[in-house]
């Protein structure tokens, strides 16, 4: 067992008793306080995450472009510099070995933003054209309805730009993945923890993996590892938006003939109809299997994605869950299970 | 509310408590317990009426994060379950040794008694963890 990795933050973090949790090789804390209130301040007012965990990659050169092209599965024309875009590196077979953000600085340069437990991952199925700056960098994300007030600044989704935020040289992004209005905000690591309490002196409440996990599941956003998996194509997650037909990239032949086939099962979302909390693992009565499963704070209630053979995957139709030896009721309801009032 | 362990319960490692009454019992979670779990939102009841056994699971509670089994200190029958706490399962965190107790029950070795943990042994054990 190999040591786990900290961030800048580890220290400050560890001083105030957070909550720690083991993710993806990295000690995090899952709470400051209280999961479910760290979930409600991103709901209604503003919340930071430090995301430092994930990995962050420079693609830069001539050919970067097409290079990229050929591996991601989103189209990289639709954008240009300033612009950002979800998508996913996948297999030959056409699985999902990540799913990343890509951020165009010019023609021919990129950033990318991967999960933290696939960096290596992603390294070695990109190659030597990556500069990988996750360590030398750090990275926040502000998520809530208030987030970008209380920082003063404006940033239209998926969009960025290189400015100061409270006096620290950041790239500023319009992305996160609460379902809320916010920006990701990558920084020096040797400014994070500057920039960290500037941010919490404005009155945003310090979050952890365990509302950050609860946020992202309410807007039913796959977690990898979890609901999208390299043994799973695009089309059964419901992500074949973030799949280009009109391109060659790692696994394209595949995923065209998995998109002419049509997905076995679909991944769905549901909400418990009667008590008990769905996990990740469990079975489904009537076939299917739950990939996340929470409760959530927003309803008050337990919620989970699952993936189930794609006749029983109509909306309104009744699921079972296997809980410990219970067999408890749920219903298939259309993504996302929550909607923030302020987001459209 | 902050750490406390009252001194008039008893306890077991696996952070419950009982609170005795002739041949009766109730039992709940330590402070220790729903401190380490957060919010707990789900109470997962024995049946009234059913046996339980001293050091088995005799329900779950759940956080959001977590599922944990509540250990019995005790052996006996379920005489009642704490609907308020199934229905507002945070009383758990709020009062653990008040209204968030959990089941009532009718001892049937109170010799088990011998074997749990006073407060302050209790709370000694807690700290060394």
């Amino acid at each position: 067992m190999s040591e786990l990795l900290h961030t800048p933050l580890f220290e400050r973090h560890s001083s105030i008793d957070a909550r720690f949790v083991d993710f993806g090789g990295w000690q995090l804390p899952v709470q400051f306080v209280s999961i479910v209130d760290e979930h409600r301040a991103v709901r209604n007012s503003a919340g930071v995450f430090d995301v430092s965990h994930m990995g962050r990659f420079d693609v830069s050169g001539s050919g970067a472009h097409e290079f990229l092209q050929g591996r991601l599965s989103n189209d990289l024309d639709r954008i240009g510099p300033g612009e950002a875009q979800y998508t996913l590196l996948t297999n030959e077979a056409g699985g999902v070995v990540d799913d990343l953000i890509a951020y165009r600085r010019a023609d021919d340069t990129y950033l990318l933003v991967v999960n933290a437990a696939n960096r290596e991952v992603d390294l070695g199925s990109l190659g030597d054209i990556v500069a990988d700056h996750s360590d030398d960098s750090g990275m926040l994300a502000v998520q809530g309805p208030e987030a970008l007030s209380r920082l003063g600044i404006e940033i239209e989704r998926l969009h960025w730009r290189e400015d100061e935020v409270l006096g620290v040289s950041c790239l500023i992004a319009g992305t996160g993945y609460t379902g809320e209005q916010g920006c990701e905000l990558i920084c020096a690591s040797g400014d994070l923890v500057t920039l960290w309490e500037a941010i919490v002196s404005r009155g945003v409440k310090p979050c952890g993996l365990g509302a950050r996990d609860t946020l992202r599941l309410e807007v039913c956003y796959p977690l990898h590892g979890q609901d999208i998996s390299d043994e799973r194509d695009p089309y059964s997650a419901g992500l074949g938006w973030a799949v280009a037909s009109t391109k060659t990239f790692t696994g394209s032949d595949a995923l065209a003939a998995a998109r002419e086939r049509g997905p076995h099962e679909k991944l769905v979302a549901f909400v418990m109809r009667e008590k008990g909390i769905p996990r990740a693992g469990m079975s489904l009565v009537n076939r299917g299997t739950v990939t996340s499963g929470a409760y959530s704070p927003s309803l008050d209630v337990g919620i989970g994605l699952a993936y189930v053979p794609v006749g029983d995957a109509e909306t309104g139709q009744e699921i079972v869950v296997d809980i410990r030896g219970r067999h408890r009721r749920g219903l298939i309801v259309d993504m996302p299970i929550y909607r923030s009032p302020k987001e459209h | 509310m902050s750490e406390t362990y009252p001194d008039d319960l008893r306890y077991n490692k696996e952070h419950d408590w009982a609170r005795l009454s002739e041949d009766e019992a109730t039992l709940g979670i330590t402070w220790h317990a729903q401190d380490a779990l957060g919010e707990v939102v789900h109470f997962e009841p024995p049946q009234v009426g059913s046996e339980i056994s001293t050091g088995e699971s005799y329900g779950e509670i759940e956080s959001v994060k977590a599922v944990s089994d509540l250990i019995s200190p005790l052996s006996g029958e379920i005489l009642e379950v704490n609907g308020s706490v199934a229905d507002a399962p945070e009383l758990i965190n709020a009062k653990p040794y008040e209204s968030g107790w959990l089941v009532r029950i009718r001892m049937s070795d109170p010799t088990e008694i011998d074997a749990l943990l006073d407060a302050k042994t209790y709370e000694a054990w807690v700290a060394d963890q």
